[in-house]
């Protein structure tokens, strides 16, 4: 719980060196920090990565299997996305159901990879209206040290690219990759009183007093958005934000891709 | 139904050499490997594979016992939980606890409260996480074994490690640390956990059939396995806080202070009107 409060001097700290174009571990105000990506970590799983972000750590896996589709929507394959904020993670995390927290975050995720249309989920149909491919999107926090909407991106944008549907199994043909055709990257970026920082650690969101995510596709497309905290931003900030998180995610995206 | 039994009395266990699916013989270990402290916010962690299992532990505290109910005013609480990721297997499991994990969770806590300097923390607890990322059969033997490495990672108190091992019957014989195939198709599974130096032994499950004797032989099998299990969980710990004069030299100048506050300036910036 004390892990929550940050001191007024560490506050004050960020501030005055984010007032000069600096940050406390070295980084610019617009520069993410350091992504690496293991892909097929987990046999067990359809597909999977580990990413890290900085320090924070997640795992993704993906499972599939066969269902039925929802009526609306009878000739799509089913997304669902889950987080669990595993008490391992971090000293504030606590076992339990998911609370708004997790819910709000793997919403944001599934809303980046469902509005990109990253797999194509029509191709994921078996029989209209009857059978289609069921495809879970699990994300594991491992290790929680700031900005878990990017790396929980990241994870699921890597594991979906790794995945490989089990139709074999299922008496449905040869195993197949997931269609993949869009690439999906999110960006946040979070507000410290008019200062504005992209990708932020542990400390520095939990002193920002607004957030926002913002995905964006290869061609530099918005795809999905998130506003968080109780603060606001101005107009120019948001254009601002998005202009760098169509850069960053520019930079970002062969990381993701690359097999 | 009948098909089912007639391929399960067909699959053969052990080959005619003696040699397991796998190629192990009836007292070979699946290859492990460990790692103490690979998670930055936890007070102390540990990361094991154990043939197919891939499995992290982590420790928190001792830190206030919350809820405060549970505080005991003259010990710390020693509580694990044990979780399953949905991936971890070949049939997605459901998030969160079943009935399964909590029975785990509750005999990995007391293995534990068995070994911790409970009496040295009152009102505190100390708070054991293993995640299940991969399962291979034999996961509560590697979770308690990396739990164990993470409990000295954080420097939790302990009279020694605790390490565990499990060992079961297929084909009429018995043998040393099941795989999932073994686990599904064999006879018996019998895990346990032991204090090394002390041999006392702190966690004992058994499921299936074992004649006396068998479980004898089951558990002369886990004991000697638990003594190169022992030296694997030393080995990290070796690997992690063992200090080199290039470590030392290495790290001598610190590149920036990181988390240096400028000290010349006023105090009125630190608390100013604005309360920054």
């Amino acid at each position: 719980m004390s892990e929550e409060i940050v001191s007024e001097l560490m506050r004050a700290h960020v501030y005055r060196l984010a007032s000069t174009g600096q940050r406390v571990d070295g980084r610019r105000l617009d520069e993410p920090r350091k992504v690496s990506v293991a892909r097929s970590f987990v046999k067990t799983a359809e597909g999977s990565a580990r990413v890290k972000l900085g320090n924070t750590d997640v795992l993704v896996g993906i499972k599939m299997s066969v269902g039925e589709p929802y009526p609306d929507t009878p000739n799509t394959g089913v997304l669902s996305t889950s987080v669990e904020l595993i008490p391992m993670a971090s000293p504030t995390f606590e076992a339990g159901p998911p609370r708004p927290d997790a819910i709000e975050l793997a919403r944001v995720v599934d809303r980046g990879i469902r509005e990109s249309k990253m797999v194509n989920m029509e191709r994921l149909c078996i029989t209209p209206k009857e059978k289609v491919w069921i495809l879970f999107i699990d994300i594991h926090v491992l290790d929680y040290d700031g900005n878990l909407f990017d790396a929980c991106s990241y994870g699921a944008v890597a594991a979906l690219s790794s995945t490989i549907a089990p139709a074999k199994g299922q008496g449905l043909g040869d195993d197949f990759p997931l269609p993949v055709e869009h690439w999906p990257v999110s960006v946040t970026t979070a507000k410290i009183k008019d200062l504005l920082l992209v990708d932020p650690s542990l400390d520095e969101e939990r002193m920002a007093d607004a957030r926002l995510t913002v995905t964006t596709d290869e061609n530099g497309d918005i795809r999905a958005m998130q506003k968080g905290l109780s603060g606001s931003f101005t107009y120019e900030e948001v254009k601002r934000i998005i202009e760098t998180a169509q850069r960053v995610g520019r930079d970002i995206r062969p990381l993701l891709q690359s097999s | 139904m009948e098909d089912i039994e007639h391929i399960e009395k067909e699959m053969k266990l052990i080959n005619s050499d003696g040699r397991r699916l796998d190629g192990r013989s009836f007292d070979e270990l699946r290859p492990i490997r460990i790692e103490a402290g690979v998670l930055r916010r936890a007070d102390g962690s540990a990361y094991i594979e154990w043939g197919g299992n891939k499995v992290l532990a982590a420790v928190y505290g001792p830190r206030e016992a919350h809820p405060r109910h549970l505080q005991d005013p003259a010990r710390a609480l020693v509580q694990c939980r044990y979780n399953m990721a949905p991936f971890s297997v070949s049939d997605r499991k459901r998030p969160g606890p079943d009935r399964r994990s909590v029975e785990i969770s509750k005999v990995i806590s007391e293995a534990f409260s068995s070994v911790v300097f409970k009496e040295q923390f009152p009102r505190t607890s100390v708070d054991i996480f293993i995640e299940v990322l991969q399962a291979d059969a034999g996961t509560r033997c590697a979770g308690l074994t990396a739990a164990s490495v993470a409990l000295a990672d954080a420097g939790v108190p302990m009279r020694d490690l605790v390490t565990s091992c499990a060992s079961g019957k297929i084909d009429d014989v018995v043998c040393l640390d099941l795989n999932k195939d073994e686990d599904n198709f064999g006879d018996a599974d019998c895990p346990m956990a032991i204090v090394p130096r002390t041999g006392d032994v702190v966690l004992l499950q058994m499921d299936g059939h074992l004649t006396y004797d068998e479980f004898q032989k089951a558990m002369g099998l886990s004991i000697d396995a638990t003594k190169r299990i022992y030296e694997m969980q030393r080995d990290a710990l070796r690997r992690r806080y063992s200090v080199t004069l290039e470590d030392i030299l290495k790290e001598a100048p610190p590149a920036a202070a990181p988390v240096e506050p400028e000290p010349e300036q006023p105090r009125e910036d630190d608390f100013g009107p604005e309360g920054i």
